[in-house]
């Protein structure tokens, strides 16, 4: 509670002024039923006519005062609500998205999505209505018993016997109903993962037939929503007709006694109704305590769930004085590098020296580490031991983002947003001219598919590119890494969809550019034989090294690749060829 | 299409519909009882609400002026045991409604959920996964107090306004028109307001559900947009939306605000105008202090529901949306399903037979043209062919994904449109392009589409495609938990653990669609020494850009823009000097140093 009072600090006076409002309100209310004693006592049983006028236009004034301050506090609240919510929301966004490879390895959006939306929600609420609500209410109470006790002092001390209790009450549903909400955001997050994996995978249930296993773990999952929220509910009703009656119950003891007074002369009936619209003023705020609980305890269960991501430490982030490279010119080097993700050392001590300019292959088995090399390079993690030097100065004494400006990486993972082909091929080089877009396109083989879409490169496409195939996805992908014309250009596995024909047109665009180091992760013999040098990796440790003439001739690993790839050629068909 | 992006608003409707409503109240039928036992313990807390300022008058009039000290003690024991069954009744009225719109809440995600499951895929091809998880997730819970609340204010608030409508000139008929002059000028304002405030609204819902999948997307896309190094740019995008929001929202509030203005001047003037003519007619002795003193009671229950009545209505107009959107889908008929003579499909052999078979996913270009094949028992089949030539959608015709546009899908002769989804497809396995695991351990992403599979049967399986030497080497072997997608496996280890996944379903037919293009050379061979043994009694149909995997295969048949351009096996092909051919003296072409 007390973090979000910061973020609150900014509007000060947008706080202040509904609260200077608020207390001009409720000072005007205090009047009224004054005004109402005094027309029944003296207008009335005393018969001085001549007043009305004078206090009904008394009364009429008020009433103009209390909706001219009524609205000004509404509103402000709400402005500086929503201004709070925006606030809030935007550092959890950055912040999330300042947030590792790592966290995103073992978090589902699912959840991190209902904390940027739902929980800030509930806050926001709380901030721009709720909060004030409350403020108001205390003062109401406060302002109220006030008044009472200057009308009797004795009957204002019976009724507010019955403060205690209501305190006892909702401090005991709130503790109650925070744990009921804290149980539902957990498991309204779970529903949300287990739809959401549904429908992404959605052509996996279906070839597998397994619709009706899905159908029952959601059941599952929606049961358990669904009595986490039954039990939430009788929470509220076991407190909140409590709470109502005892509100009630001080009407009832005004009634009594109060009459019991009147009766025995110690008090007039104006002042007693006076007296009972005091009570009544008191009735509305505790019947809302309830209501007032319920929203304070979703709203700190929410705050509790973002601070716990806001409080997750980026690891990877820019050095305060960073190091920038003489010239971005592409060269990278490797020094004693390990790393290791959870208990698996996924590198072992590799050396590796990349010259500016120059491609390099990285092969090997699934899982010997490539991609985890390749990740190193952009500081998509932070190598365990050793030094990554890019342009001869180490990747951590770098500025993140100008790091990863100088590299374009296509990764395993095709991911295209839902937006037009030109948009997601302009991603991260928005300044490109229609001339480049063109040139990126047809180095990526997806300038002629795209002309033939209904509008071109104006073809809205889905999330994850539903509705392209694998290979049109990665064309597009490349296409977009192409275009931001970086010194370093990282290919993971970036062309396992393609046919060997585009991909070696690909590969010729590619070895046009003279002044990028190229580095690639592939499987096929065809993408890598003219590189500069080929790695070979095997569980985490480099087993060769060299051109692929150099690694012909070793007899090793490669060659029997190599053998293996082109042995489907020439063994079978040597008429042919 | 209804392709969506974050930039584009989507439909709202404007106004109320009623059928919307109905549709909606319909699910409450099934707890008529509940509903009405609600509204009796309801009605039981709302007169008691309303007799309240009523004993007051009583009290003040009967004993209190009257010196009635034992008749008042008595009236006070009536008020207490009164309010005391007031109470008891809300707490049920609040347990039984919670649990009823609860479960109807329940009803509705799992009807959505299980209606979704039946969807054919050509829905899931036009919608980013992000707007339909709305639907189950969001829309559902906005509709959270439209039940409780069309039961707990709409009705009892009404009784409320009529009951003290009621009173009020039961007890003074010159009084209560006094006290409702200024009600058509309030009924005019509300109006007026309301309107607009609705308009504006809505204009802030839209913007919300873009802000929405704008971060949706953010989050799904984080490792693109963290390697482009576009977290300031999508930040300011971010804040361009909210700040889009933050001004309709103003815009929309603006006008609500003035409601409560509203409501007090009413309340205002009226109770100016109810003490001058109060105070001129018990001059007259035409009603007593009680009367007044109750009337004062009267006017402050009176707005509070009007307010809620409002309100309610705002609420409603808004969340209508998600009602329909939600009705959108339900209504939506699955392209695919069971014909209503459908057979079960027997125990299949496995021949294939395509009869002139055309395909268009819009109805306007054919993806496929007229196309006729046969396949044989056990026969392995590679399609060969560039990117977007129609590959996958013979795969997807044959598992019945879609439906021709024209001709006839055999296995072993029976029509593929006349047999049941699950007796057809239980009898396939399909691996696709896009690999897709679950968030669980590695066991039960392997025994997914066998749920009851014996550790032995997983273990073969998987020893099978050999997956099960990097299964081992991870930290708890087929106990690993995996997440979403499976990040934290590599693209070719998720392809091993989807073969596992189709090898333990043990099908007679079996589609590898770019299976293996992310595993390596070496484990791919392994790889189909496994599947290998494993096609010897299956049909098979392989789609690769592999040599090694396309010249094992029994025939191959070359696909060009929609049709079957040349059929044979490796030999022939490469005798043919056509199409095959070209693309595979190129490939050797790429391979020789």
């Amino acid at each position: 509670m007390k973090r979000i009072v910061t973020y609150m600090k900014k509007y000060k006076m947008l706080f202040i002024i509904p609260t200077i409002s608020m207390f001009f309100l409720i000072g005007l209310d205090m009047i009224n039923p004054v005004i109402t004693g005094i027309i029944i006592d003296d207008v009335i049983v005393d018969g001085e006519f001549h007043r009305l006028t004078g206090l009904l236009l008394l009364l009429i004034a008020i009433t103009l005062g209390r909706a001219v301050f009524g609205y000004i506090r509404e509103y402000l609240f709400d402005f500086a609500g929503i201004q709070v919510g925006l606030d809030l929301r935007k550092d959890l966004f950055d912040h999330i998205q300042s947030l590792p490879f790592e966290y995103f390895d073992k978090t589902n959006t699912g959840e991190i999505m209902s904390r940027t939306t739902r929980d800030v929600d509930n806050v926001w609420e709380v901030v721009g209505f709720v909060a004030g609500f409350f403020l108001e209410q205390v003062f109401y109470v406060i302002a109220a018993t006030t008044m009472m006790f200057f009308i009797n002092w004795q009957l204002a001390l019976i009724c507010t016997l019955v403060f205690p209790l209501l305190g006892y009450l909702a401090v005991k549903m709130d503790r109650k109903m925070g744990t009921a909400y804290e149980e539902i955001s957990d498991q309204d997050a779970k529903l949300n993962t287990k739809a959401q994996e549904n429908i992404a995978g959605i052509r996996l249930v279906k070839s597998l037939n397994r619709e009706n296993l899905e159908k029952k773990k959601f059941r599952r999952e929606n049961k358990k929503l669904y009595k986490l929220n039954v039990k939430r509910n009788n929470i509220l009703g076991d407190f909140h007709p409590k709470i109502e009656f005892l509100s009630y119950f001080s009407t009832i003891l005004v009634i009594l006694l109060g009459g019991i007074f009147v009766i025995n002369d110690q008090m007039t009936i104006g002042s007693l109704v006076a007296f009972n619209s005091f009570v009544g003023m008191l009735v509305w705020p505790m019947r809302f305590l309830g209501w007032l609980t319920n929203s304070l305890s979703r709203c700190n269960a929410s705050l509790k769930k973002i601070f716990m991501i806001m409080d997750e430490v980026p690891k990877i982030k820019s050095p305060e004085n960073p190091v920038s490279p003489e010239k971005r010119q592409g060269a990278v080097a490797f020094q004693n590098v390990t790393f290791q993700y959870g208990e698996d050392k996924i590198l072992r001590n590799i050396h590796l020296q990349i010259k500016p300019g120059s491609t390099v292959a990285i092969m090997g088995a699934t899982g010997s580490g490539k991609t985890s090399l390749a990740n190193l390079i952009p500081r998509f993690y932070d190598a365990t031991e050793g030094q990554i030097l890019v342009d001869g100065v180490d990747v951590r004494d770098q500025d993140l983002q100008a790091l990863r400006k100088s590299i374009s990486v296509v990764m395993q993972d095709t991911f295209l947003f839902s937006d037009t082909l030109l948009e997601n091929i302009k991603f991260g080089s928005e300044e490109a001219s229609a001339e480049e877009v063109k040139q990126a396109m047809k180095d990526a083989r997806v300038y002629d598919f795209i002309q033939e879409m209904p509008n071109g490169l104006d073809t809205v496409i889905g999330e994850r590119g539903v509705g392209l195939s694998g290979g049109q996805k990665q064309r597009i992908s490349i296409a977009r890494a192409l275009l931001k014309k970086s010194p370093i250009l990282i290919f993971d596995d970036a062309t396992s969809a393609l046919d060997m024909e585009t991909e070696y047109q690909i590969q010729k665009a590619l070895n046009k550019r003279k002044n990028t180091t190229k580095i690639i992760v592939a499987h096929r013999i065809s993408a890598v034989k003219d590189a500069d040098e080929i790695i070979i990796l095997q569980e985490g440790d480099i087993l060769e090294k060299g051109n692929h003439h150099q690694l012909i001739n070793q007899k090793g690993y490669y060659f029997n690749l190599y053998k293996n790839q082109l042995g489907d050629v020439t063994l079978l068909n040597k008429e042919v060829i | 299409m209804s392709v969506n992006t974050f930039k584009e608003d989507e439909a709202v409707q404007q106004s109320l519909r009623l059928s919307v409503i109905k549709r909606l109240l319909g699910y409450l039928r099934n707890y008529k009882k509940s509903v009405f036992f609600a509204l009796i313990l309801m009605i039981i807390a709302v007169s008691v609400n309303i007799i309240n300022p009523y004993f007051i008058k009583i009290g003040i009039d009967e004993f209190i002026e009257t010196g009635n000290t034992q008749g008042l003690l008595f009236l006070g024991g009536i008020m207490l045991g009164v309010n005391i069954i007031s109470m008891i009744a809300s707490k049920k009225r609040i347990m039984i409604m919670g649990r009823t719109s609860n479960k109807v809440l329940m009803e509705i995600r799992e009807a959505l959920f299980n209606h979704i499951q039946n969807l054919s895929f050509s829905f899931f091809d036009s919608r980013p996964v992000g707007k339909i998880l709305a639907r189950i997730t969001t829309d559902v819970n906005a509709l959270t107090n439209f039940f409780t609340d069309s039961v707990t204010v709409v009705i009892p608030d009404l009784i409320t306004l009529i009951a003290i409508s009621g009173i009020m000139f039961w007890m003074s008929v010159q009084l209560a028109l006094a006290a409702f002059i200024t009600l058509p000028i309030l009924m005019g304002g509300l109006i007026l307001i309301e309107s607009t405030f609705r308009k504006k609204w809505q204009i802030f819902r839209k913007k919300n559900s873009n802000l929405n999948a704008y971060i949706h997307e953010d989050y799904s896309g984080i490792r693109v947009v963290q390697s482009f190094a576009r977290e300031r740019h999508t930040s300011r995008t971010f804040h361009g939306l909210g700040t889009e929001l933050n001004q309709s929202f103003i815009g929309a509030i603006k006008f609500a605000d003035g409601f409560w203005s509203m409501v007090v001047l009413s309340w205002g003037f009226g109770t100016a105008i109810v003490f001058w003519v109060g105070v001129r007619l018990i001059d007259s002795g035409t009603i007593t202090i009680g009367v007044l003193v109750a009337f004062m009671g009267y006017i402050t229950m009176f707005w509070r529901p009007v307010i809620n009545l409002t309100n309610f209505y705002n609420v409603t107009v808004s969340n209508m949306t998600s009602a329909e959107r939600i009705f959108e889908i339900l209504d939506t008929p699955p392209d695919i399903k069971n014909r209503r003579d459908a057979k079960e499909l027997p125990p299949i052999q496995g021949k294939v037979t395509f009869e002139n078979v055309s395909f268009s996913y819009d109805r306007e270009e054919r993806v496929l043209d007229n196309i006729s094949f046969t396949v044989k028992q056990g026969e392995t089949i590679a399609l060969v062919g560039h990117t977007g030539a129609g590959k996958t959608t013979i795969i997807n015709l044959l598992s019945r994904f879609y439906d021709v546009t024209d001709g006839v899908v055999k296995i072993d002769g029976h029509d593929i449109n006349g047999v049941t989804l699950d007796s057809l497809r239980s009898q396939m396995a399909i691996m696709m392009q896009d690999t897709f695991l679950f968030s669980g351990t590695v066991k039960e992403n392997i025994k997914y589409g066998k749920p009851d599979a014996a550790d032995e049967e997983i273990i073969q399986a998987a020893v099978a495609v050999n997956a099960h030497n990097f299964i081992m080497g991870l930290e708890k072997g087929y106990d690993t938990e995996i997440n979403e997608r499976g990040s934290k496996l590599s693209i070719g280890q998720r392809q091993l653990l989807a073969l596992s996944r189709a090898v333990l379903n043990d099908p007679k037919i079996l589609i590898l669609d770019e299976a293996t293009s992310s595993i390596d050379t070496e484990t791919e061979m392994l790889v189909q020494e496994g599947i290998h043994a494993l096609l010897k009694d299956r049909t098979s149909f392989v789609i690769a850009h592999r040599l090694s995997t396309i010249r094992n295969a029994d025939r191959i048949m070359v696909i060009h823009d929609g049709k079957i351009l040349e059929t044979g096996s490796h030999q022939e092909l490469l005798e043919n000097q056509s199409m095959y051919y070209k693309l595979f003296t190129a490939q050797y072409q790429f391979l020789k140093a």
